[in-house]
């Protein structure tokens, strides 16, 4: 038996991508997920640009996780330039990190992920079917959009963060309403887990090396070691040390791979079994009562990971505005000095790594910046080699259908993953 | 399979080289999106369905810039099976931030060592989409305001032209009562050169507009470029400032040039 099973376009991914599986002798010889979307360069054109356009300028790599490339950029500014940013700024930072997690993993969910649950092609066809359901879904991506709104501006693109902080702080009496709100997506937020822990999911169990931030006392965001379930346990500014990025004819994003053991995963399934111990009790509690262990290693259930992740950030939003006073200033001032940064931070789809060279001036004269979806392309082929042939025989759509709903599984971000590459001139 | 109703207009929305954030905008209108959902076919819409209805389409929206041979084929393919063809957004509009390669910067990323660049196809430029087709109506923004896009699709769905302000941030501003932060307090802000949309919010927040939304029409870009010189804003400054999301836009191009 040859064939060759093709996704010309993959859909309810961000960006754009497709899927090539070759079968010879019903073994699989070949898998690749092409990343076709074209490179944009944006490690090119930061140099030269002053440090504190970093937070709006990467920001634009991605539409669906902006919060995550202004918190990693000035983060990893914060740290050239020997800045601590504190309190209540913190806290806020925080916070707006929450309302991405909520929206964007509620987009995961509802709107790329459950379909495939349900058979159906879309959310609007699902609608139809669940009505309750995606009024819901659409409500609890809102509380989020609000938090990002309120804090930052708007949702996409936020304009209010900036290297030290904040270009204004809410008030107290801002954050009201929306504490209101968020108590209904935190009741809102444990439905789903409840919901999405009884679809059902097939037989998978992967070995991966998950790789997080730790951090002491929190579930990460922001801050910790880079630390897997295989032995890592490093500061973030060892990242390049022990992770290689490749080229690879297929796809226009680049590979990439632990030095010493090679493949690995992050994301939430990553954050929630080296992390389990940090999350809140309400957060545990669901997880528990769906089933979860304190690791998960089938990546179909990531949509039940994501949905306690929904809830934490919930009750962490909700814990932060009830402890919240407006800081004295809305940032504190940063000067620049000719050093090297180094930031990483938890963006919905796993680590989020950033690093700039700056000059006495604060230009940019270097940056690198490793998304998510780029460390997790290898893990995605391996998975569809080990997931394809129990499934050989299915009839080619439903093949077809299943592996989309494995890659799925990543939530992968196609634009993110190609932001970096050099250019080649076609005349 | 989705059941056809024929007399609902087809509508696609198609990627060209972009962040997803402009077409994100569309699942972001949460109190609105099942009813447009009704009222149209959502014929092509990768990022949220599966379900792929072949054209012509009524209305296609479109996202991105073009930055290979290949989508410079394919955007004429688009406009062919579309009715009405909207871009949405800075990138679709201006050739967007991946546009800063047009700035003579080619030589210098090719001297950055790339390891394989055989396997790359890539212009030289990121150019609009109006530089390769016919376009009916140009939304702006980085992103867009999810609010006007509503609006646009009503003003489809009922055949008028949709109602979307061409002033400046400037005015918004004046509605909104937010104080002027150029005179109160110095800050260097494109507002007065920057097609409104967004609604003002940057100095809502107490900082300049960077024009994410683009050059107004017959914007006085020299005049605001003498006031920020005033400000103490360097040349290069300047030119940093102007040439963002929104650099290939012919006035912000242009003035940027001179600094
Ligand atoms: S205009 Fe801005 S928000 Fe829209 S696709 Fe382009 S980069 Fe993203
Ligand atoms: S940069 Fe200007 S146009 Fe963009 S959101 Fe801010 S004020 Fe509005």
């Amino acid at each position: 038996m040859h064939k060759t099973i093709s996704v010309g376009a993959l859909a309810r991914v961000e960006g754009e991508g497709a899927l090539l599986i070759k079968i010879k002798d019903r073994a699989v010889t070949d898998v690749q997920l092409k990343i076709y979307e074209p490179p944009r360069f944006f490690e090119a054109f930061l140099r030269g640009r002053d440090f504190t356009e970093a937070p709006d300028i990467t920001a634009r790599i991605c539409g669906i996780c902006p919060i995550a490339y202004q918190m990693s950029a000035t983060h990893a500014m914060e740290d050239a330039c020997g800045v601590t940013v504190d309190g209540q700024l913190r806290a806020l930072r925080r916070l707006i990190y929450c309302g991405e997690w909520i929206e964007s993993h509620a987009l995961h969910i509802f709107f790329l992920h459950a379909p495939d649950f349900l058979g159906c092609e879309d959310a609007i066809q699902m609608a139809k079917a669940h009505p309750q359901i995606v009024e819901r879904a659409l409500r609890l991506k809102k509380a989020g959009n609000a938090i990002m709104s309120l804090i930052g501006g708007r949702e996409i693109h936020p304009i209010n963060v900036r290297v030290g902080g904040f270009y204004r702080v809410p008030t107290q009496a801002e954050l009201g309403p929306l504490a209101e709100e968020l108590k209904w997506a935190r009741d809102a937020a444990r439905e789903t887990v409840a919901w999405v822990a009884k679809l059902s999911f097939p037989e998978f169990s992967q070995p991966y090396e998950y790789v997080a931030l730790r951090h002491p006392d929190e579930y990460p965001f922001n801050e910790g070691r880079l630390v897997s379930n295989k032995g890592l346990d490093i500061a973030v500014s060892d990242f390049e040390q022990h992770v290689v990025e490749e080229q690879v004819p297929h796809s226009n994003a680049l590979h990439a791979k632990l030095q010493a053991r090679g493949s690995y995963h992050v994301g939430p399934m990553a954050r929630y079994s080296l992390n389990f111990d940090k999350l809140s009790p309400i957060a545990q509690e669901a997880a528990r009562s769906a089933g979860l262990g304190l690791t998960c290693n089938n990546p179909f259930q990531s949509i039940i990971v994501r949905a306690v992740e929904v809830l934490y950030a919930c009750d962490e939003a909700l814990r932060i505005i009830d402890a919240y006073e407006p800081p004295p200033k809305p940032f504190v001032p940063v000067e620049p000095r000719a050093a090297t940064g180094f930031g990483c931070s938890e963006a919905p789809r796993g680590i989020l790594y950033h690093r700039y060279q700056l000059d006495a001036e604060g230009h940019i004269v270097e940056a690198k910046i490793v998304p998510p979806t780029s460390q997790n392309q290898r893990m995605i082929e391996e998975d569809l080699r080990t997931f394809i042939p129990p499934r050989i025989d299915l009839p080619d759509d439903q093949l077809q259908w299943q592996c989309e709903q494995a890659i799925r599984n990543y939530d992968p971000c196609i634009s993110c993953a190609t932001h970096f590459l050099k250019l080649t001139v076609e005349r | 399979m989705r059941a056809r109703t024929p007399k609902r207009p087809k509508l696609a929305v198609w990627k060209f080289a972009s962040c997803d954030g402009c077409q994100l905008s569309l699942l972001d209108c949460e109190d609105e999106l099942l009813a447009i959902a009704g009222k149209v076919e959502i014929a092509n819409f990768l990022e949220a369905s599966r379900a792929v209805v072949k054209g012509p389409y009524d209305l296609s929206l479109v996202e991105g810039s073009i930055t290979t041979p290949h989508d410079a084929q394919r955007i004429t393919q688009v406009r062919k099976a579309s009715k009405f063809l909207v871009t949405i957004g800075a990138c679709a509009t201006a050739g967007g931030i991946q546009a800063l390669r047009n700035f003579g910067h080619v030589r210098e990323f090719l001297s950055v060592v790339y390891a394989k660049p055989e396997y790359i196809e890539t212009l030289a430029t990121s150019t609009a989409i109006a530089e390769h087709v016919k376009v009916d109506f140009e939304l702006r923004g980085c992103p867009i305001n999810k609010q006007q896009l509503v609006e646009v699709l009503s003003a489809f769905l009922k055949g008028r032209k949709p109602n979307v302000s061409s002033a400046s941030v400037c005015i918004e501003c004046k509605r909104r009562g937010t104080v002027c932060v150029m005179v109160a307090q110095g800050i260097p802000c494109l507002g007065p050169v920057t097609h409104a949309g967004c609604g003002a919010i940057c100095p809502a927040y107490h900082r300049g507009c960077y024009g994410c939304f683009g050059p107004k029409e017959a914007a006085n870009t020299a005049s605001l470029s003498r006031q920020l010189t005033v400000l103490g804003v360097s040349e290069e400054q300047r030119q940093r400032l102007y040439r963002t999301f929104n650099a290939n836009a012919e006035p912000f191009r242009t003035e940027s040039a001179h600094a």
